[in-house]
């Protein structure tokens, strides 16, 4: 018999992919579509984000749908699984315009993603919100409708930087991050920052994101006499590097290591997580009194409720591109993609995750222009480890422990 | 830095499983990544099921490879011995997408960890790892064990007899059938083992394999194929590389360096860097 | 030649070519995508097929062409300001150059020396290109959507790309099909049965596996150029994809190696499966699963693929199809 499965295999598979059914659509329904690193190394920061826009849907869909003019939307979101890969991020993308219909887009998570995404999303005209892609290049092609609703990567370490020259105005910085759009365009951009303060750049160099073994980059930091860590990518590498940084005794007074030690899992480093500063998008408390929606404190509170986990950044990220749109489509008092897009254009407004703005300027359409970053800590209190606020100043709800031991 | 000497030797023994596939039946087992990660969730699901200590699980994860090897002997290889080695490499190469893609549907590609704590040394500024000490004398350990194995015991003679020349031990009485499925099961092991202990040492995903599959064909290219002492040998040396390097340029760089001299290697001392070979070979 | 234009399966070859240029009817841009990554498949497997096929030769690395490509084409474009179409010529013959200077070194090898060159060849080619500025490093190179408009906007743009395409995948079927049926290709086949033997009865061996190999590196070179152009981006991670090389490999054995309809089959054949695994949530991370299965028991009982199945069923194919 085994000349014939192998035909019929393929003859199956053949008829099976003539008869790919369509998406059946209620009327009153927006969809919007978006790729989830359900698997890959952004996993963990990609869920979180998903976390969040899902529980701004499901609120406004208790509340009856977002309003329109005198209509109200049901939101419904289409999700694939890009896997961490930017090759399947545009196949993805396409099928959610073409085939699933998108009205309009979330970015995917990371900057490397998203600037795959925003091609497709400019070749068809769609609107897509970002809220996991840092990295200004993106912004500056050209783009038309793409609005950015987090800080730009530039100022990522803007916070680590005032922070420790409050404290040591000569250290000497390590610069060590991931080879990565997001990671190199941070550090570009602090590196820079750095100097301007005062510092000495000890030694600046990136690793693969797929590193897993640090020793000999720890061992160069150790070796370059550098007192002061600035770095990392996403989460699994920085988890990684806080961990064997602690192991290898790199004998730092302060470490800032991106995205990863504001996921809650970064607790579960125990001792090696004690004193790693992270710059955050938004932390739960901060003092902004939001224009419409949830206060931080509500935002916080319902979020954890909703999703049995505490809130971080990505949360919040996920949940303000949902709100923002929200808000515009309501100003538009329609869905139509060009009164969207200008009511987009015109927003200038607070919320729980503080004060957003895009810019207009075709050279950098879509950049945030209004948002701030804060930098926590991870701290003992009363025998927990806690993430607390540590900078601004003004914003602060502990002073930052430095050394950090 | 000497702490490079110390992973080396993982991946020397890595290597090994290869080199000893490879010289017994010309067969280059492409399974061997997926092999590697599977002794790394082998430790992982042993710790985290019965809290043993990761260095206890080591040995079920040895024998578990070795019958494992077996199993892959009959399924992907037996059929293809003797036929031309493009078939063999297909074969093998077929079973690793088939297991890494169940590996990927089942874990995904979240990062993994093996919770495991030794005192480190310190010397000076440098601290090495207690988990790198441990990893490198555990290899020690078992390339001395496979050394006895071939050089002390019957069966590991009539495995360098069907490696040395396959007809001839056929003559002699010596059931290669058997051998070869042993072989396969020694290399599947070593495999599986080193994939153990770098579970100790560093994060791991389903895809991590792929990564360590290519460290060691790199490893066993400078070894010499066929060449288990080359293997651990060039395995240090490799080590050694990586952490001389460092210092002196990007740590980005040194991949190029390895995969350039991989095909230096290749095309100019198809034989390995090392003159020194166990057994010759009449090609 | 003129023999050649009037055996059938030239035609055949022509109406695989309108077929896919008319199926999406110039609107239907689903079907559209799917059929440019079959094209894209097809180009990979059928210019595999020449080195693999015939010379029997296993390139596993052969993705680094298709990577190269779309390198040299983005960063002219990019950086020098070249249009689409000289831009990706150049691509595709700067990397015939390069794989003919690679391949002088490689092509001493056999077997599975030359099989581990060649993965060796695409990850030291990865690794520098991660670690050259010039070309973006890590990040890769982003253009412009600004560049889509000389070729009338992103939407006209996309279309005439996969148009392009599907002329380049019939490019691919024609020079599989020439070269199968001249001295040259005589020459390959016979190294591919048994090389030493080739070269005692005057095969020139070198001279003709670095033609094959350099041959073999043109058509995906430019296919890169246009595939990467499309998506106005690319990156070390994704231009040398081990993954593709191995799913080309797969669908070459699958079609039927040595054929030219087997890759075209195989590849159509695979993508459709792909498509389907790809959006299906359970089985996200099958298709490596399936193309693996597949791949075994092609190997071990069906060696000759699809092709070699359909021809002991009907011999009488062979005289059409080839």
């Amino acid at each position: 018999m085994r000349n014939v499965w192998l035909p019929a295999v393929c003859a199956s598979v053949v008829f099976a992919s003539l008869a790919s059914p369509g998406p059946a659509r209620a009327e009153d329904t927006i969809t919007i579509g978006m790729t989830v690193s359900q698997t890959g190394p952004l996993n963990v920061d990609s869920v979180a984000q998903l976390r969040g826009s899902e529980f701004w849907r499901d609120e406004v869909n208790a509340a009856g749908g977002i309003k329109a003019g005198d209509k109200r939307y049901k939101v419904r979101f289409v999700t694939y699984d890009d896997q961490s890969v930017g090759g399947r991020v545009q196949q993805l993308y396409t099928r959610l315009i073409v085939q699933d219909k998108a009205n309009f887009l979330f970015g995917p998570y990371s900057s490397g993603l998203t600037a795959t995404a925003a091609v497709i999303s400019e070749q068809y005209g769609k609107i897509m919100l970002i809220g996991g892609g840092a990295e200004p290049k993106t912004y500056q092609l050209g783009n038309k409708y793409l609005f950015q609703c987090i800080t730009t990567a530039d100022y990522y370490l803007s916070g680590s930087i005032q922070a420790l020259k409050a404290r040591n105005p000569h250290a000497k910085v390590a610069f060590v991050y991931s080879d990565d759009p997001f990671s190199k365009a941070v550090v570009a951009a602090a590196a820079k920052q750095a100097q301007e303060a005062g510092f000495t750049i000890a030694l600046q160099e990136s690793y693969a994101p797929s590193t897993t073994d640090f020793s000999p980059i720890i061992n160069k930091i150790i070796s370059s006499g550098a007192d002061a860590f600035l770095g990392g990518g996403h989460y699994p590498d920085g988890a990684t590097l806080a961990r064997q940084l602690y192991d290898q005794k790199a004998n730092l007074k302060f470490v800032s290591i991106l995205v990863a030690p504001d996921s809650p899992k970064f607790a579960s480093l125990g001792p090696a997580a004690l004193g790693v500063t992270v710059p955050s998008q938004w932390e739960p408390e901060v003092k902004f009194n939001p224009d419409f929606g949830p206060t931080p404190e509500e935002f916080a509170k319902k979020a954890y409720a909703a999703t049995k986990v505490e809130p971080d950044y990505h949360t919040a990220s996920g949940y303000i591109t949902g709100l923002l749109l929200q808000h515009a489509i309501e100003q538009a008092g329609s869905i139509d993609p060009e009164k969207v897009k200008a009511a987009l254009d015109k927003t200038d407004v607070t919320t729980f995750f503080g004060h957003d703005k895009f810019s207009t300027d075709p050279k950098s359409h879509g950049m945030q222009v209004g948002h701030a970053m804060v930098l926590a800590q991870w701290q003992m209190k009363s025998g927990k480890l806690e993430r607390e606020m540590v900078w601004p100043d003004a914003a602060k709800t502990a002073a930052l422990n430095y050394p950090l031991h | 830095m000497l702490d490079g000497v110390l992973v080396g030797a993982v991946y020397g023994l890595a290597a090994m499983g290869i080199t000893l596939i490879w010289g017994v039946m010309d067969v280059v087992n492409l399974t061997h990544g997926a092999m590697i990660v599977a002794g790394m969730f082998g430790v992982f699901l042993l710790v985290g099921a019965t809290g043993m200590p990761a260095y206890g699980a080591l040995a079920p994860v040895l024998v578990a490879g070795f019958f494992a090897g077996i199993a892959l002997y009959w399924i992907a290889i037996h059929r293809m011995i003797g036929q031309p080695p493009l078939m063999s490499l297909l074969a093998t190469f077929s079973v690793n997408l088939v297991l890494i893609g169940l590996g990927t549907a089942v874990w995904g590609t979240v990062l993994f960890n093996v919770q495991v704590s030794l005192p480190g040394l310190s010397l000076g500024r440098y601290t090495f790892p207690g988990t790198h000490i441990m990893a490198a004398v555990l290899t020690a350990v078992i390339a001395g064990a496979l050394y006895l194995f071939l050089y002390r015991t019957r069966a590991g003679k009539a495995v360098r007899a069907v490696a040395g020349n396959r007809e001839a031990a056929e003559l002699v009485g010596i059931p290669t059938t058997r051998i070869l499925a042993l072989s396969c099961g020694l290399g599947v092991a070593l495999a599986c083992v080193s994939g153990a202990l770098i579970a100790t040492l560093f994060p791991f995903t389903v895809l991590s394999g792929d990564a360590y599959q290519l460290k060691s064909f790199v490893v066993t290219v400078l070894g010499g194929m066929g060449n288990p002492t080359g293997a651990l040998i060039a395995g240090i040396a490799l080590g050694l590389l990586e952490g001389l390097a460092t210092p002196f340029m990007p740590v980005s760089w040194t991949l190029v360096i390895e995969f350039v001299l991989f095909v230096v290697v290749l095309i100019a001392f198809p034989g390995g860097l090392l003159s020194v070979r166990l057994r010759r070979r009449a090609r | 030649m003129a023999r050649l234009l009037r055996r059938p399966f030239f035609w055949i070859i022509a109406a695989a070519i309108l077929a896919f240029a008319l199926a999406p009817h110039g609107k239907d841009v689903e079907l559209r995508e799917g059929l440019l990554l079959a094209a894209v498949y097809i180009i990979l497997a059928s210019n595999l097929n020449i080195m693999l096929g015939y010379a029997g030769y296993v390139n596993f690395g052969s993705i680094v062409f298709f990577g190269l490509g779309g390198y040299f084409c983005i960063w002219f474009m990019g950086a020098l300001h070249w249009g689409l179409v000289p831009a990706a010529l150049a691509g595709g013959v700067a990397v015939s150059v390069a794989a003919l200077f690679f391949g002088l070194g490689i092509l001493r090898l056999r077997g599975i020396h030359f099989a581990l060159a060649t993965i060796g060849v695409n990850e030291a080619v990865q690794a520098f290109v991660t670690n050259f500025e010039p070309w973006g490093g890590s990040t890769g190179i982003y253009l412009s959507t600004e560049l889509f408009q000389p070729l009338g906007g992103p939407a006209q743009a996309l279309w005439t790309i996969y148009y392009v395409l599907v002329a380049i995948m019939g490019l691919s079927l024609y020079l599989s099909y020439f070269v199968k049926n001249s001295k040259f290709g005589m020459g390959l086949l016979a190294i591919g049965q048994n090389e030493d033997a080739a070269a005692v009865l005057g095969v020139p061996a070198p001279r003709y596996k670095a033609l094959a190999y350099s041959a073999s590196a043109f058509l995906p070179a430019i296919a890169g150029g246009l595939y990467f152009f499309k998506g106005a981006f690319i990156q070390p991670a994704d231009a040398f994809d081990l993954q593709l090389s191995t799913e080309a490999i797969v669908i070459t054995m699958l079609g039927g190696s040595g054929t030219i309809f087997g890759p075209a089959l195989g590849a159509y054949v695979y993508e459709e499966l792909r498509g389907w695994l790809l959006t299906s949530q359970t089985f996200a991370n099958f298709q490596l699963v399936v193309a693996g299965v597949l791949l075994l028991l092609i190997v071990q009982f069906a060696p000759g693929g699809l092709m070699g199945l359909f021809y002991r069923r009907l011999p009488r194919l062979k005289r059409i199809l080839e």
